[in-house]
């Protein structure tokens, strides 16, 4: 039986975009669960369990994401990886 | 953006002899340094921006690569350089590995957008096995700048 994704749209208000840092606690948090977790940037879908893919999205101040989970606990990450966002990661202003 | 716009062939250690991070990081700031690319009297204040940098979270991304990194207000433009180690550094890396693969990267402070581009690039490379395994291979500062030419030109895949 296939699972529907959970998805939810956020938005980069980190000043210097989705670097190293942001990436790391994004990678972090998503290797916690077991299902898949995704992150896409217009055509592009990378795995947010791998640093180095995440970094392929050279993702900028002010652009949209969708992050994708499925499996069990997809709505929790999903969840979980919007509030890293809304909280611009605990990252003092750049 | 290609690898050739921003990397420094003169800066680029094809043998480095370090062993620790910080050895590393200071041998290729050094190396910019002696190519022309920051001045002397930066050289310091970069080392000491990229540990801090450090502190924060280890740049050893994992998978034998290390991205350690600053901006700072010397530069107007994205430089970076190319160290490889066959021994393997201990960066504290995330999978607990040394790294063989250290790209050091020092960017303008009001121009995020040129350092994002800059790990996009190298992190595009590094996904291609056959860059990763020939970059581990090279010997010469000129072997290497033909390989980044050679990725910025597609023709590894």
């Amino acid at each position: 039986m296939t699972q529907e994704p959970v998805c939810q749209i956020v938005t980069i208000n980190l000043r210097s975009g989705l670097h190293l840092r942001p990436i790391s606690q994004i990678a972090e948090l998503a290797r916690r669960f077991d299902g898949d977790v995704w992150i896409r940037k217009d055509d592009i879908k990378v795995d947010a369990k791998s640093v180095l893919d995440l970094m392929t999205l050279n993702a900028q101040f002010g652009m949209n994401v969708t992050l994708e989970a499925t499996g069990d606990g997809a709505a929790q990450v999903v969840e979980e990886l919007s509030e890293l966002f809304a909280r611009n990661f605990d990252i003092d202003s750049q | 953006m290609k690898l050739s716009d921003f990397v420094v062939p003169g800066a680029i250690l094809p043998v480095l002899d370090a062993n620790s991070k910080e050895t590393a990081i200071r041998a290729m700031v050094e190396s910019l340094k002696k190519s022309g690319s920051i001045r002397a009297e930066d050289e310091e204040s970069i080392v000491s921006a990229i540990l801090k940098r450090e502190e924060l979270g280890s740049t050893g991304i994992g998978n034998g690569v290390a991205v350690p990194h600053t901006k700072h207000p010397s530069v107007d433009e994205l430089i970076a350089t190319v160290a490889l180690s066959v021994d393997g550094v201990d960066f504290a890396s995330l999978d607990g590995e040394v790294v063989h693969i250290l790209f050091l990267l020092v960017s303008p402070p009001d121009r995020p957008g040129d350092h994002l581009r800059g790990l996009e690039n190298i992190s595009r490379h590094l996904r291609n096995q056959n860059f990763c395994s020939f970059l581990r291979q090279a010997k010469t500062s000129q072997q290497v700048v033909e390989l980044l030419q050679e990725a910025d030109n597609n023709q590894l895949d």
